[in-house]
């Protein structure tokens, strides 16, 4: 009874420590635009726009366990909605959401369909050829999407009574539609639907005798993913005011591909750190090294991917495990905490349902990761 | 409850099951023995529709169970533990669990996205009879560790709370006691005996242990080479010239 309420304990705690985190960001977000240069607020807008994307990319390969090398697509997809909508019937930009949302909901259904026979590597050519083949298609739909040329659109104007300057009006609203994406997604991940896809991911076979139905949730994880990449596109027209398709070459695939698995995989703030990298250690590459920005930025990649194999987003628990690990074992309850557990962290827990003989389980070499069953 | 006629399956020129046929009735536990590679685990595979049989029926409650989908199985209250484990590495063991549960929730994605107060309240059911089973099986000190690299026989124990999550009538255990070590094995029998009686569970179990299975199990089927050999009560079966011949030996 009284590790019950323990961990209720700990359970209200970490809540409430959650709403002052929550409160902390949201207090820290609404500042930023006063504080700094329209430029850098411009930039901070673009990285949550990105990490809209990630969130979106991160439940199809982080918790879904599929890949995609094409998800610049569906972000030029709802870019290109959002400016053709702008451009040819002059709707508003608020109407421009919900369309760029469901069109590339249907598209990533559409293509979840041939996903669910495809998988790892065969997925990846498939999604990268989307990628390749979109940019010249949008340039041969000329009468639509305005060729090579691409299409100029009006860019997000702040209200009057808001009393902010473009930059700043542009960064809440995005910063807005960012909170509320990354709060559906982790809605998502925290119920059953996020459960079954999880454990879909680490053992199919497993997931569909638990009476996990596997093509309902790896097309509808296709779409969603999808959709929140073409949300993304969509804020990026919002925020460029142009659109052309050099701008969603099969390199911006790649790049947010890479941003994730840097950011952290399966992690619920790695996409905002994977957009915070993917945004500006370009732009860091480029001021120590005028010559060669792509080296320096495919360094950083290797040295982060060095010391972070979990992404950034794992680093902290990386370094607090090996702190602990260095600290004397009298101090063994972080060990939790810790990612990569040490032999000894491990059996500590068995204990047996009859208290009869401990000693016999505690015996049992550490259990190698389950394997999936073999025929 | 369970009536299995004539199945057959054929693995390219190897016959893997050969119309093997018994009845599980309600409340009995049914042991399948053989030697490796006699078809016990595919017979698994069949029931949960992993696999489709080439010729044969298999019928429970007088639903026919090769008609469902794969996943629609444990719904019908049929669920299973598997050889070399079959958990979430990944996934707490509380949310293994959980995932167990899958077939009793109905939150879809949309009502997940938007966190509606069902959702919610769902949620924190499946999560409190979640928690009553580990509490049952001595889980409860690992609910927050992830299921990789925790001892065997412990992770076997969070196998069986998960098929247990389901709520199923019919519960699969194959070879449920396999690299446990002496005194374990006697634990989970111990384990497995209370959680039929509790729950009200019928019980197919494959295993080679024994003493397990003779000691549980109300009827034993033997198979080999995909054929049943022989049916019958435990004792009646350790006597069995074929069994013995194809399966147990002879003390030398």
């Amino acid at each position: 009874m009284s590790t019950i309420t323990a961990a209720l304990g700990t359970d209200r705690a970490r809540r409430r420590r959650a709403a002052l985190t929550a409160l902390l960001a949201a207090a820290v977000a609404g500042c930023v635009p006063f504080y700094f240069a329209p430029f850098q607020v411009f930039q901070l807008t673009m990285v949550l726009l990105y990490a809209v994307a990630l969130a979106g990319l991160n439940l199809l390969v982080g918790f879904g366990g599929q890949i995609s090398l094409g998800h610049g697509a569906f972000f030029a997809a709802g870019a290109y909605a959002a400016a053709v909508m702008l451009d040819r019937y002059d709707t508003g930009h608020l109407a421009t959401l919900p369309v760029a949302a469901a069109g590339c909901f249907l598209l990533g259904l559409a293509f979840g369909v041939p996903a669910l026979r495809l998988r790892g590597l065969y997925l990846a050519l498939v999604t990268l050829a989307f990628a390749v083949f979109l940019p010249p298609l949008l340039k041969r739909l000329e009468p639509v999407t305005g060729g090579a040329m691409g299409l100029t659109v009006d860019k997000l104007q702040p209200p009057a009574w808001s009393g902010l300057a473009e930059d700043q009006w542009t960064y809440f609203v995005v910063l807005g539609v960012t909170a509320t994406a990354l709060l559906l997604a982790r809605n998502l991940l925290r119920s059953r639907v996020g459960r079954a896809l999880r454990a879909l991911r680490d053992n199919e076979s497993a997931a569909e005798v638990m009476g996990v139905r596997l093509s309902l949730h790896k097309t509808l994880a296709f779409a969603w993913s999808a959709m929140f990449a073409g949300v993304a596109g969509c804020l990026y027209t919002w925020v460029i005011g142009f659109v052309s398709p050099d701008s969603f070459s099969s390199v911006l695939s790649i790049t947010l591909l890479a941003g994730l698995v840097i950011g952290g995989l399966a992690s619920l703030y790695g996409p905002l750190l994977g957009a915070a990298f993917v945004m500006y250690v370009p732009s860091v590459s480029q001021d120590l090294s005028e010559a060669a920005p792509g080296v320096v930025f495919g360094l950083l990649i290797i040295a982060v991917m060095f010391v972070a194999p979990t992404g950034l987003a794992g680093l902290p628990g990386r370094v607090l495990g090996a702190v602990a690990s260095r600290l004397p074992r009298t101090t063994a309850a972080p060990a939790t905490a810790a990612p990569d557990r040490t032999p000894e962290a491990g059996p500590a827990p068995s204990t047996p349902s009859t208290p009869a003989d401990p000693a016999v389980a505690d015996t049992e070499p550490v259990g190698a990761p389950p394997r999936t069953e073999r025929e | 409850m369970l009536a299995v006629d004539g199945i057959t399956v054929r693995f390219g020129g190897i016959t893997a099951l050969d119309g093997v046929a018994f009845t599980v009735e309600p409340g009995s536990a049914v042991g399948l023995i053989g030697p490796n590679g006699a078809g016990k685990t595919t017979l698994f595979n069949c029931l949960t529709r992993r696999c489709t049989p080439d010729g044969g029926e298999v019928r429970f409650e007088d639903e026919d169970l090769l008609a469902l989908p794969p996943h629609a199985v444990a719904g019908r209250g049929i669920a299973r533990t598997f050889q070399n484990l079959g958990l979430f590495p990944r996934l707490t063991v509380r949310e293994n669990v959980m995932v167990g549960a899958h077939s009793r929730g109905r939150t879809g994605h949309l009502a997940a996205a938007l966190r509606l107060p069902r959702v919610r309240r769902e949620e924190r059911e499946l999560r409190d009879q979640a928690d009553h089973l580990l509490r049952r099986l001595g889980l409860a000190e690992v609910a927050d560790h992830p299921a990789s690299g925790l001892p065997f026989g412990t992770l076997k124990r969070v196998e069986l709370a998960r098929a247990l999550a389901a709520r199923p009538r019919l519960l699969l255990l194959d070879e449920p006691v396999n690299g446990l070590s002496h005194g374990e094995v006697g634990q989970f029998a111990d384990l497995v005996r209370s959680v039929r009686q509790d729950f009200d569970l019928t019980l197919v179990v494959v295993e080679h242990h024994m003493g397990f299975v003779m000691g549980l199990c109300d009827k034993v089927v033997c198979l080999d080479f995909g054929r049943k050999i022989a049916e019958g009560s435990p004792e009646h079966i350790q006597r069995d010239p074929a069994v013995v011949e194809a399966y147990l030996g002879v003390a030398a």
